[in-house]
């Protein structure tokens, strides 16, 4: 009885209508998800413009929220004096400039990054009332740093009046620990300067050169060199040998070995461990550039980082059509290789994390006026850069250095520490070099991770490794 | 206290919201409006004290006191037509005027947050165009004629577009109005109307390939008007209203596809062609390059406001939806997402939804085919252009500025509006008539049957064979019966 009255309905039905009708009601709901979808993730990213005015609307209304150091020192503070003019305090003065930032005439660094969070405010409602009552802001989000100020202090002090660039992490998480770019200034002086700084092209002090700044890798490209070869050779690599009298030549080319050393018969632990350039020239030539090229990719040469900062994009020229003569300068990080320190530094973290890099951060989390987390920001893992193989026989290369290589001054100590050395030559006078040290420590289960590079300063293993024991010796003395 | 008002007072508007949109649809649970009265009173309820509360919360954040006079006046008129509505046609569709109510008052509150005096005069038009949107289910009723002017809705049609075209004022790029005695009008949204009612009567007969063509060059003319005038969005409107009614007059899929591959021709034509059609879409794949420009700006500034209400908005007066270029009119609803919230905007586009669904389910069960193809007609009209005011704000697809019917600032939108519900209900009411007619037809059939079959019993003693067509009507015919009689 009930199965036939539904006939005499369906009778009625139009198709071609009800086609229609479920045509625009299926698209009302695609578009109802989207518009869901695009304006919670694009919250932050949209408040961020500079064409937005809703930004100021804010300010208006709160006050700028504390950043803090992961031990949680004030990083940077915003205070009001009797007239209520607010100030923005930055207690360690050039410390902290580029990593923390500034917040006035443009925005940079952690005041960049978490800007969103720094001008909302989720003050509970009765601190917002009694605070309306009196008629002052509301005060904004506090925000945590993954930074530890005493590693910031030795890697400040270590590079001392020389231009340059030193990133610690921890491989584990990938959390940012310190990064200091020099020359760097006083935040706090950012609007007097501000006219100086634009003009002076040469310094670039306000390029954060750590992420930003593109350098030639020098002899710390024979670990992507290194890997490609491994790549290659997987079960033969071991058996490598070559005589180095001291130079290379291919044609009109022609590559020496740094300071006209010659390391006479080595393997392949031991070309890296010397750093021999003749040989290292000798094993570019050998390479399979396509292969090459697909490895260069999948250590995010020329491609995105994930990363939640402005970088630079590193950049290494491999292709069919790539030269011998070109082959030798990159295999050796020379020629138009370019790489910015955060790239060697998230390569290295991969090694030492056994192949899988984690997302570099340093914001940890945010935290209202009263304590509780408004937003944590957790490690997360970007992905696989080498096999575990891999990253294990990189591993054992970059313990050689230590052990009997370009870095022995970081031999015997209460820890164990791997790394690579680099002397990138730059600019045309014979000899200028900057110094270069990559790597981590303990051998045994990484925790620190530093890159450094000193501008001008001469050999890696002069210069940049006495700052990376100083900055281990500060981790383990803590 | 404020304080506690303005936020408290969000997430009441999202509950009511919500538990408005879900009696929307509760409504299609049952087929007859006797039932669904108590969904409607509810409706009713809801409506009132979201539009109450509204204004209370206006007062609270502007501290002045006399716009709940102006919500007083809102109240008596919209409660009076919809009083009036169903005194006057007591079968009317009532989901459609609560609806109209509803986006009716959700427009006059974000209208008068952004600006007083428009929301004033929407107001004063609001009330105007209801008086008119209450005779015309009469008209629908009585004048049977309407079916035979197609050449005189053609001819009026294009007449007007043209006008503007030629006489017109520019807004923003488009000719879209002209003034007569100080009162702008907006002729495309009229024509709109107008377009259906040609369609439906030049197709209600036949659906051959004569009427088709015939239709395509007139829809054509419609289109080509349009697109010279600058207005792609009615354009577009028109276009897509053609092929979906040919499509369900014609009962032709070849139709539906041919009319879509030739309007994808023409778009990719007109996009070679006209160099503002490149910029709109320009402007919709990367609006961020093109900041600078009016074309990016205005969609960027719509996305700044949509993304920074968040679930619940940032409450009546805490955001600056003001930064929005013509947010009134174009970008109405982008205001409404960044301080009423996501979650009611998405509640304004289920209202919408809902009334379009109903339109179809009036237009789905009609014998007479002209009284289909207006309400099939009308429904797309009325949805397409919500797709395109809201998708074009969203950047879900390229800008076309359009209003979003009812909430938006501007009379001629508004009227059209309303005449199409009215419309829409009218043509309930004839669709009832034409049920019960039908019915009644059947009950004499039945009738006639029952003393067949009792005669044949009498004389002759059973094996009486019925073919399986006949058993099903008649089955069908009992059942109404059996039904009506309970």
């Amino acid at each position: 009885m009930r199965k036939k009255g539904r006939t005499v309905k369906r009778k009625k039905k139009n198709r071609e209508i009800m086609l229609v009708t479920w045509g625009f009601t299926v698209l009302f709901l695609v578009m109802m998800g989207y518009i869901a979808h695009y304006s919670v993730t694009h919250q932050q990213e949209l408040i961020n413009n500079s064409y937005n005015g809703r930004q100021k609307m804010l300010l208006a209304q709160n006050r700028r929220g504390k950043i803090f150091s992961a031990d949680g020192e004030v990083l940077a503070q915003t205070v009001t004096d009797e007239e209520g003019n607010e100030k923005r305090q930055y207690p360690y003065n050039n410390l902290f400039s580029h990593v923390v930032g500034y917040a006035s005439n443009g925005r940079m660094g952690v005041e960049a990054q978490a800007n969103y969070y720094l001008i909302n405010s989720n003050a509970p409602l009765s601190e917002k009332a009694s605070l309306d009552m009196r008629n002052e802001k509301y005060p904004g989000d506090d925000v945590y740093t993954t930074l530890n100020v005493k590693l910031q202090q030795v890697a400040s002090t270590a590079l001392g009046v020389y231009d340059g660039a030193i990133i610690v992490t921890d491989p584990k998480t990938g959390q940012i620990l310190a990064m200091v770019s020099k020359p760097d200034f006083d935040p706090e002086q950012i609007e007097s300067m501000w006219d100086d700084l634009i003009e002076d092209n040469e310094s670039s002090v306000l390029l954060n050169r750590v992420t930003q700044g593109l350098y030639p890798p020098g002899s710390t490209f024979k670990i992507i060199t290194a890997l490609e070869y491994i790549r290659e050779n997987p079960d033969t690599y071991q058996n490598y040998r070559y005589q180095c009298g001291g130079s290379i030549t291919r044609g009109e080319d022609r590559i020496q070995c740094y300071h006209g050393s010659v390391h006479g018969s080595v393997d392949f632990t031991k070309s890296f461990a010397k750093s021999c350039n003749t040989s290292f020239a000798n094993i570019g030539l050998s390479l399979d550039r396509n292969s090459f090229e697909e490895t260069l990719a999948s250590l995010l040469f020329g491609q995105k980082l994930p990363v939640s900062f402005p970088y630079g994009t590193s950049r290494v020229d491999v292709s069919e059509s790539t030269s011998e003569a070109d082959m030798m300068q990159v295999s050796i990080g020379q020629g138009t290789t370019s790489i910015t320190p955060l790239q060697l530094n998230m390569i290295t973290c991969a090694i030492a994390n056994e192949g899988t890099l984690m997302k570099p951060y340093c914001v940890a989390y945010v935290q209202n006026s009263v304590g509780n987390k408004v937003k944590e920001f957790s490690p997360s893992a970007y992905g696989r850069l080498m096999s575990q193989e891999e990253a294990e026989n990189l591993k054992g290369l970059m313990e050689d250095v230590v052990q009997e290589g370009t870095a022995t001054r970081l031999k015997g100590l209460s820890y164990t520490a791997a790394g690579k050395t680099g002397s990138a030559e730059f600019g045309t006078v014979k000899g200028d070099s900057h110094a270069w040290f990559t790597g981590f420590a303990p051998v045994e289960d990484p925790e620190i991770c530093v890159t450094i590079i000193i501008e001008g300063a001469g050999a890696g293993g002069d210069y940049a490794v006495p700052i990376a024991k100083r900055l281990f010796d500060a981790y383990y003395d803590t | 206290m404020e304080l506690y008002v303005s936020e408290f007072s969000k997430y009441v508007m999202a509950l009511l919201m919500f538990l408005y949109t879900y009696e929307c649809f509760a409504v299609f649970r049952y087929e007859e409006e006797e039932r669904r009265r108590g969904i409607y009173t509810r409706q009713k309820l809801l409506m009132f004290v979201f539009h109450f509360s509204s204004f209370l919360v206006i007062c609270f954040e502007t501290g002045d006191i006399t716009y709940l006079f102006f919500y007083a006046f809102q109240q008596i008129v919209l409660y009076a037509a919809a009083a009036l509505f169903v005194m006057l046609y007591p079968r009317i569709n009532r989901l459609l005027i609560n609806n109209m109510c509803m986006l009716l008052s959700i427009g006059f509150v974000i209208l008068t947050r952004l600006d007083l005096n428009k929301a004033v005069k929407q107001f004063i038009i609001a009330t105007g165009s209801l008086v008119v949107a209450l005779i015309i289910p009469f008209f629908m009723h009585k004048f049977s004629f309407l079916k035979n002017l197609k050449w005189v809705y053609a001819l009026a049609g294009i007449a007007a577009l043209s006008t503007v075209m030629i006489l017109g004022q520019t807004t923003y790029g488009s000719k879209l109005s002209y003034s007569i005695a100080g009162v702008t009008f907006q002729p495309s949204e009229f024509v709109k109307i107008m377009f259906v009612f040609f369609m439906a009567s030049a197709l209600y007969q036949s659906a051959s390939f004569f009427e088709v063509f015939t239709t395509a060059v007139i829809a054509a003319a419609h289109v080509a008007v349009q697109v010279l005038s600058k207005d792609l969005g009615s354009a577009l409107i028109f276009f897509i209203v053609y092929v979906l009614m040919v499509f369900v007059a014609s009962r032709n899929f070849f139709y539906l596809f041919a009319g879509f591959a030739g309007g994808s021709l023409a778009a990719y034509i007109a996009y070679k062609v006209f160099t503002h059609v490149q910029i709109r879409v320009q402007a919709w794949q990367d609006p961020w390059s093109l900041i600078d420009s009016a074309g990016g700006y205005q969609i960027t500034q719509s996305l700044f406001a949509i993304s920074s209400g968040g679930w619940f908005g940032l409450g009546l007066y805490k955001g600056t939806p003001e930064s929005i270029p013509v947010v009134e009119t174009d970008f109405i609803f982008s205001a409404i997402a960044e301080e009423m919230g996501i979650l009611f905007a998405i509640g304004v586009i289920l209202i919408c939804v809902s009334s379009f669904i109903m339109f179809m389910k009036i237009a789905s069960g009609f014998s007479d085919k002209f009284y289909q193809l207006i309400a099939f007609g009308l429904g797309v009209t009325y949805i397409f252009q919500i797709f395109l005011t809201i998708g074009g704000g969203t950047k879900f697809i390229p800008l076309t500025g359009v209003t979003l019917p009812l909430i938006s600032y501007g009379g001629s939108s508004v009227l059209t509006t309303l005449v199409m519900f009215s419309i829409a209900g009218g043509l309930q009411i004839i669709k009832q008539d034409e049920e019960e007619r039908e019915k009644e037809e059947r009950k004499k059939r039945m009738n006639a049957k029952k003393k067949r079959k009792k005669a044949a019993i009498s004389k002759t003693q059973p094996l009486i064979e019925y073919d399986e067509e006949n058993m099903s009507e008649y089955q069908a015919d009992k059942d109404l019966y059996d039904e009506e009689e309970r």
